[in-house]
């Protein structure tokens, strides 16, 4: 699940970076890799990826801003890790 | 009247109120002003002068507000640009305005040090944010705001300036595929912010949002007119998160929610909102684009206690226009009357005004228009005509509009090709010198297609070199990398051809038109 997200937002959003780059913890919104429409091309590829309905009041940083905040929110929509 | 008076004037009475809230920090009058003062005194202290051009290149944040300031305060001009900028344009809009100081955060740092070996008139750079930049050449002068303001004084600078002197540079975008710095004196921006809280009716307890970026002349105007009536300005950097902004919108007790159509877009789209969260606003604003009807009646049930006020601007001006809000019902797709001030004309190609119901182009005059165009005097020769009398000059803004019986303006389309894409103008010609530049690409040409979102979607038609391998996302990355988000094309499309026309030119009006037909709606381009 997490090699997924990354490998998504490496290819859609940055571009230039190498995967050390794009460390785990950091905020999207602080460092501006993702902005208002890419907010909405990330919730379509969690939908359709992941196989789950995002509520209008879950779109929050909490569970989007960073590659740790949405493996945490994807398990809580009952996402299982799934093997390599 | 001087610009950075606003912020002496509302400090001295409202100390302690809150100027701005942003994230978790609440910025007092006070302490802004003195904020303010101090980085004005680094910026003299680091060389700069009455006049000189000053970057601020950073995102929705407090410094930038303090950054205005300061830089008004030291008399010199400010310029802000878009923080999505990737470092060639920096560098050139650096170059263009000789601009010898930019201010910006740890985060875009990476982005200034490419700029700084390129920009001839850089001193100083002055850094913001959790991450100081240890890049950049050792010619430059480097200032902390959080660990070296300390030293300066609060106490305002000596330097004093006219309202004839220049204020701010806001840059935008421009058919030929270079942006145009429009030029603002003290006296016009002064103007513009008197006549936009008058028709407003702004009052010291108002609480404006501003999500726009303060790159852009609407985006800015909410921080400037907030500091001169002496209001709270809740900052956000973007609406990625409207479920956010709503939750500030409802703990804030926000009076007055300044949108683009898009963002009106987006926050219709949610389902689960609760109008009671929208109660304490008292005015919504639209501008940059038009307001579709069917939004303004949804707008309403959600905003059940606010005016809604549909405008019309331009850079080179500020704001022309405004609806009444109780003619919003009777009118809903006029941009109304001139402001307070300012007076409009609707000509024809020789300058002569049109009848009612016919089309003309918009003229505007009032001491909110431009002095021009930096150093651009064919382009500036172009906007500013002569007026009524013989020592004025008047705004073409190259706006097609008409105008009903009773005055009303209604605006019909651009007679350039900009096409604006939430909100925001994109210039054709500037994502096309992008795309050419990947060695794949024989032909190109940008066109905007309706979106119920973006107002226009930036769509881009390719025409590969003989045997090239190129995709989609091979063409939007490389524009991703050079251009700022929202010009970054939304849709490629790959042809054997382009139409031309007989002169050889790439036939831009077919491809317009093949667009809106093959989405089945004709008439007002967005």
């Amino acid at each position: 699940m997490r090699e997924k997200i990354r490998e998504f937002i490496l290819s859609r959003f940055m571009l230039d970076a190498k995967p050390e780059d794009l460390k785990d913890g950091i905020s999207f919104l602080e460092t501006g890799v993702i902005d208002s429409t890419g907010v909405v091309e990330l919730l379509a590829f969690l939908e359709a990826e992941f196989e789950i309905e995002v509520e209008d009041s879950e779109i929050v940083p909490e569970n989007l801003d960073s590659v740790d905040s949405l493996c945490r929110y994807l398990e809580s929509k009952g996402v299982t890790v799934s093997p390599p | 009247m001087l610009l950075g008076d606003f912020l002496r004037n509302s400090a001295r009475r409202l100390s302690p109120k809150v100027a701005c809230v942003c994230g978790s920090t609440r910025l007092g009058y006070g302490s802004f002003d003195e904020q303010a003062n101090r980085l004005a005194h680094a910026l003299l202290d680091a060389g700069v002068r009455r006049g000189d051009r000053v970057v601020v290149f950073l995102d929705n944040r407090v410094e930038a507000v303090i950054s205005i300031f300061a830089i008004l305060k030291a008399g010199a001009a400010f310029v802000v640009v878009n923080p999505t900028t990737k470092a060639d344009k920096l560098t050139y809009l650096v170059n263009d305005c000789g601009a010898t100081t930019i201010i910006t955060s740890g985060q875009l740092s990476s982005v200034v040090s490419e700029v700084e070996t390129a920009a001839e008139s850089l001193r100083a750079v002055v850094t913001c944010g959790w991450e100081v930049s240890r890049h950049g050449t050792l010619r430059n002068r480097r200032i902390d705001f959080e660990h070296d303001l300390v030293g300066f004084s609060t106490e305002p600078p000596r330097v004093r300036c006219i309202d004839m002197d220049l204020a701010a540079i806001i840059y935008t975008s421009g058919s030929t595929g270079r942006p145009k710095g429009v030029v603002m004196t003290h006296r016009n921006m002064v103007s513009a912010a008197d006549s936009i809280t008058e028709y407003l009716e702004n009052v010291e307890d108002d609480i404006i949002l501003n999500v726009l970026p303060l790159s852009f002349g609407y985006g800015l105007y909410q921080a400037l007119t907030a500091v001169k009536i002496g209001v709270t300005l809740v900052l956000e950097k973007s609406f990625a998160y409207p479920y956010q902004i709503v939750q500030r919108v409802r703990e804030e007790r926000v009076t007055a929610f300044p949108g683009v159509p898009t963002m009106f877009a987006l926050l219709l789209q949610m389902t689960d909102l609760d109008p009671a969260d929208f109660d304490a606003v008292r005015y919504v604003t639209n501008a940059g684009a038009a307001l579709p009807p069917s939004h303004i009646a949804r707008l309403r049930r959600l905003f059940r206690k606010a005016r809604i006020y549909s405008m019309y601007g331009i850079t080179e001006c500020t704001r022309v226009t405004y609806l009444p809000p109780n003619e919003l019902e009777r009118r809903p797709t006029s941009v109304g009357k001139a402001m307070p001030n300012c007076e409009t004309f609707i000509v024809d190609p020789n300058g002569n005004p049109v009848a009612p119901g016919e089309v003309g182009e918009l003229v505007v005059r009032g001491s909110n228009v431009m002095q021009g165009y930096w150093n651009l005097p064919e382009e500036t020769n172009k906007a500013l005509r002569p007026g009524r009398h013989p020592w004025e000059r008047v705004l073409h803004t190259g706006d097609l509009f008409r105008m009903d019986e009773e005055g009303y303006l209604y605006f019909v389309a651009r007679q350039d090709d900009i096409i604006k894409s939430r909100g925001e103008k994109v210039s054709p010609r500037e994502v096309e010198n992008t795309i050419h530049e990947l060695a794949e690409v024989q032909e190109t040409a940008v066109v905007g297609v309706p979106d119920p979102i973006l107002g226009a979607a930036i769509k881009a038609i390719v025409v590969k070199t003989e045997g090239a391998r190129l995709s989609e996302a091979d063409v939007i990355a490389h524009c991703a990398r050079r251009l700022e988000n929202y010009m970054v094309p939304k849709i490629v499309e790959f042809r054997d051809g382009l139409p031309k026309t007989t002169s050889g030119k790439i036939a831009r009006a077919q491809l317009k038109a093949d667009e809106q037909a093959a989405k089945g709606m004709g008439g007002e381009t967005v």
